[in-house]
């Protein structure tokens, strides 16, 4: 890209340069430098018409020629005099030839007035299909790089969208990382419960184990205590109570 | 006088009468100046009559008439 702006740079140095000097020669001084930016294209379009020609001979410029000096039927004269100077003079020479030409030229005559038209709407038509052919493809190429340029803002309209994909994507990592942490934190969580309860229900277990123990020691020792003579002595108070209450119900 | 043009620069419909041996004898005679003259003449009749979009039969019936006619005064010594 560069290159070009230095090939479009450089005319534009170069007419700045001084013209050659005038020691070389009087002819070069007269002589400028390039100064209008020829370009062969686009080309200009082809004229229309051709020149105007008269009775299919005679250009049109030489009837405006002779318009102002001797009218509209100065060459006509013109011509007449001409064929009699030329007949009279025998430069022209009536011979067999003539009636030859004469017949030849007749015929020719005949057939383009008569197939005229035809012959230029069919040759026409065939340009008209050409240029058709030539604006198609045109167009077509015109269309396609068009096509071209939408194609490649879209893209690179994705390409800005590059950015939120990468963050979509970080996110979702994030995300992972974040999920992973929290199940290993909640697995340690549970792991240390589970054996600080194991810790807990030892505890308790010896606690009961030792409670029962206890209770079963203090029990027997207690019964074992209980001697034969206790036994009789509380039996014989109970029998007393049991009949003093008997005799208060009684007596009730 | 920035208005006047150099003389050999002239078309020859703007040289005048008096002028004309002075401008033939400024013209370009080598070959290359001759076939110059030729190939010009030649464009201009061609871009002018046949080089169009819908050109007529004037173009080809002009040459064919001088054609005619060249020939005519070529083989006239032998009628």
């Amino acid at each position: 890209m560069l290159s070009r702006l230095v090939l479009r740079a450089a005319p534009a140095a170069l007419r700045a340069l001084p013209p050659p000097p005038v020691a070389v020669g009087v002819l070069h001084a007269t002589r400028q430098l390039h100064t209008t930016q020829q370009s062969l294209a686009p080309l200009p379009p082809l004229p229309e018409k051709g020149g105007e020609v008269r009775h299919g001979l005679i250009p049109e410029e030489f009837f405006q020629f002779l318009y102002p000096k001797t009218g509209v039927t100065g060459p006509y004269m013109l011509g007449t005099g001409l064929i009699l100077y030329l007949l009279s003079k025998e430069i022209y020479v009536v011979n067999h030839e003539t009636v030859a030409a004469a017949c030849i030229l007749s015929v020719i005559i005949y057939g383009i007035k008569k197939f005229g038209p035809d012959v230029a709407a069919f040759a026409d038509k065939l340009n008209e299909e050409k240029m058709a052919k030539a604006l198609a493809v045109k167009n077509e190429a015109i269309e396609g790089l068009q096509a071209a340029i939408e194609e490649e803002k879209k893209e690179q309209w994705r390409v800005e969208g590059r950015s939120y994909l990468f963050d979509a994507k970080r996110n979702n990592v994030a995300m992972l990382l974040e999920a992973n942490y929290r199940e290993r934190l909640m697995m340690v969580y549970n792991e240390v419960k589970k054996r600080l309860d194991y810790q807990v229900a030892m505890q308790t277990l010896k606690r009961q184990k030792e409670q029962d123990y206890m209770i079963q020691w203090v029990e027997k020792n207690v019964v074992q205590s209980i001697t034969p003579q206790q036994q009789k002595e509380s039996i014989a108070k109970c029998i007393l109570d049991l009949k003093a209450l008997s005799r208060s119900a009684q007596a009730a | 006088l920035p208005a006047a043009v150099l003389l050999k620069d002239t078309k020859l419909m703007d040289v005048k009468l008096g002028q004309l041996p002075s401008w033939l004898a400024m013209r370009d005679f080598t070959p290359g100046g001759i076939a110059g003259a030729f190939r010009r003449g030649y464009e201009r009749y061609y871009n002018k009559y046949i080089n169009v979009k819908k050109g007529g039969l004037g173009g080809i019936s002009m040459v064919l008439a001088g054609y005619v006619v060249l020939s005519y005064i070529w083989s006239y010594s032998h009628i």
